[in-house]
């Protein structure tokens, strides 16, 4: 038998070698209408098949699964279903026949739209076909066991379906068609299940030997003695490294040569501080309010509630909370300018604050009350003139002002500025008003490149190994460390293993990431400088 | 009563399942016939209909219109509205 390689997309990342298993051989969903009697009504059988749901529903533990259950739930609840009969006297006289037409209008109709996510609901949609037929027809529901070391090979497989089976820490899923996006895909990433999809029309032997990669979405037919030594060497090292790392994460990040690199977390929903301990981070680098906030900014003193929550989390390591940045690719409803021809370069975030001037003041405000409670700053977006940044600090005393008037008690933070209009990045070392900096390396790019972040055609331009890029860093850390002006970056540029050793070969030794990042980023600054 | 009310949907995946279920549920919520379009001439669907509201496939940054008519049709329009300006964060589980 030879080996064999077959390429699909990577949907759920992790290793795994196990035996082909034909998912067909249990599942089908049937296109055709049976030639079967029914065993009882359609409504009960309708009622029947929310009951199942409702009980799967119940045993799932992520939020992902119950959406989709409820989906199904309220669709199956829906009277409109049978609209199209014109009597009503034949759900009860042929409720097979009813039921599959029901169904395919609403397949067809998902299926004409083009839409790649009504395709992927389809899947849905034929679930709750086949689940509400089995029970109409009195078919009993196959128990599926799997072997523990399954590769299952499937067409698609229906997320109730793949919520029903226990998955085993040693099975994967191979799909010739779905996609990444899809709701099943969701569910194996969450599970740490490996899955590779869209490999396509392969024929495949039942219980023949595979190796599924998930991170690059290949799967290995018949792998011989030598490689699969190999990998089991791969995934021993792939599960020591993340075990090793998760656990180093707690400790600070010294590069080889002992300086310490402050790694600190980006944070765009208040729930992301849930489940994480503190200690596992330098404090909080960029809280985006623009996000957090879901298009609606909540008033005065809900705004304090969050904001002292952050800092009561980071028990007083600094928390850089970042005024609205709206505008450009983030429009907030009721705030942004419509219509500027050229958004990146027109109206936004600081400027915008200053068209908003009462929507500002809460927020300053907000911001000033809940800095009793930690180590706040607060950073501007957008700044391009030193005028503006004397404008915020004006507006910032009056607001303490205020708050002294009306007897609020409020602290002081720092104030700072993101650096992402190459201007001010040239023009560091002449601010008197800047507290501390950190470079939004996303910005900072376009605006330096000339390459607009959202056009695809030219996004490959804003390449940061471009010499004249690295210059730019270079000069923004050299100037900010002449005048002690604390600077970090919190661009996407910092969560990229690849390009952390341009950022600490300029000097940058503070650092902002997405929390899930923490642990490999600290492993790849312990291996810095390399040999 | 008879009530107007306009929204922009900012969900950005547009007005797809999860949405779609927190939107039919809340409509559920109250007596008030509730009409749901993605363009002010209609055409006009029941917005308590799951089936219907996601035979809409409203792609993101569309406006919704919805229409209310019934004793508690200001209240429905209110929290209609703003479930989709919340991005229906708000929604109940």
């Amino acid at each position: 038998m030879n080996s064999r390689r077959v390429f699909g997309q990577p949907a759920a990342p992790g290793l795994a070698f196990g035996r082909i298993f034909d998912w067909e051989n249990i599942e089908q969903y049937p296109d055709t209408v049976p030639d079967r009697p029914a065993v009882m009504p359609l409504p009960a059988a309708i009622e029947q098949a929310i009951e199942q749901l409702n009980l799967v529903r119940s045993h799932s533990k992520d939020a992902d699964a119950s959406a989709i259950m409820e989906f199904q739930i309220e669709f199956l609840s829906d009277p409109s279903l049978f609209e199209f009969l014109d009597d009503e006297n034949l759900i009860a006289e042929q409720p097979v026949e009813v039921w599959c037409a029901a169904m395919d209008r609403q397949i067809t109709d998902f299926s004409d739209s083009g839409d790649d996510y009504f395709l992927h609901r389809m899947s849905d949609l034929c679930d709750m076909r086949s689940r509400v037929l089995k029970i109409l027809l009195g078919e009993k529901d196959k128990t599926v066991k799997l072997p523990a070391d399954a590769i299952v090979v499937a067409e698609d497989i229906a997320p109730s379906r793949f919520l029903s089976i226990p998955w085993g820490p040693h099975q994967a899923i191979v799909l010739r068609n779905g996609s990444p996006s899809s709701h099943v895909a969701i569910l194996a990433r969450a599970r740490a299940l490996p899955m590779v999809v869209a490999v396509g029309p392969i024929p495949l032997m039942i219980g023949q030997p595979a190796i599924v990669n998930g991170h690059d979405g290949l799967v290995e037919l018949t792998p011989d003695a030598e490689r699969l030594d190999q990998f089991h060497r791969q995934r021993e090292s792939a599960q020591a490294a993340l075990t090793n790392a998760i656990e180093l994460s707690k400790l600070p990040a010294l590069t080889k040569k002992a300086e310490q690199v402050s790694v600190q977390i980006n944070i765009s929903d208040i729930r992301e501080i849930d489940h994480l301990n503190h200690e596992f981070c330098d404090g909080i680098g960029l809280v985006r309010t623009e996000l957090m906030f879901a298009h609606a900014l909540p008033s005065e003193t809900e705004q304090v509630a969050v904001y002292s929550h952050l800092l009561h989390w980071a028990t007083g390591k600094p928390v850089v909370i970042r005024t609205l940045d709206v505008g450009g690719d983030k429009p907030f409803p009721g705030l942004s300018m419509v219509d500027e021809a050229n958004p990146f370069l027109g109206t936004r975030g600081l400027r915008l604050s200053f068209k908003n001037i009462a929507v500002f003041k809460v927020q300053l405000r907000a911001l000033m009350r809940a800095a009793t409670h930690g180590d706040m700053r607060v950073m501007f977006p957008m700044v391009t003139h030193q005028s503006e940044l004397s404008e915020v600090h004006a507006l910032v005393d009056q607001c303490a002002a205020e708050l002294t008037h009306e007897s609020i008690a409020f602290k002081m933070p720092l104030l700072g500025a993101m650096i992402e209009v190459p201007a001010l990045a040239l023009a560091i070392k002449s601010s008197k008003y800047l507290q501390f900096a950190s470079i939004g390396t996303n910005d900072l790019m376009q605006y330096f490149m000339a390459a607009a972040r959202d056009n695809s055609n030219v996004s490959a331009l804003a390449n940061a190994m471009h010499p004249g890029f690295e210059r730019l860093l270079k000069l923004i850390v050299d100037d900010a460390n002449e005048i002690k002006l604390p600077v970090s970056v919190c661009g996407d540029l910092a969560a990229r293993e690849d390009m952390l050793p341009l950022l600490l070969r300029v000097g940058l030794r503070s650092i902002s990431v997405p929390p899930a990042v923490v642990p490999e980023i600290k492993q790849a600054i312990r291996r810095w400088p390399p040999p | 009563m008879d009530i107007h009310g306009s929204v922009q949907l900012v969900h950005a995946g547009g007005l797809h399942a999860r949405p779609a279920v927190a939107l039919t549920k809340l409509a559920k919520t109250f007596r008030a016939k509730i009409l749901i379009a993605a363009s002010a001439e209609g055409p006009w669907i029941d917005a308590k209909s799951v089936v219907k509201v996601m035979g809409m496939k409203t792609p993101a940054h569309s406006t919704l219109f919805f229409h209310a008519l019934g004793d508690d049709a200001r209240a429905a329009i209110e929290a209609m509205t703003r479930l989709v300006e919340e991005d229906f964060s708000g929604a109940p589980e």
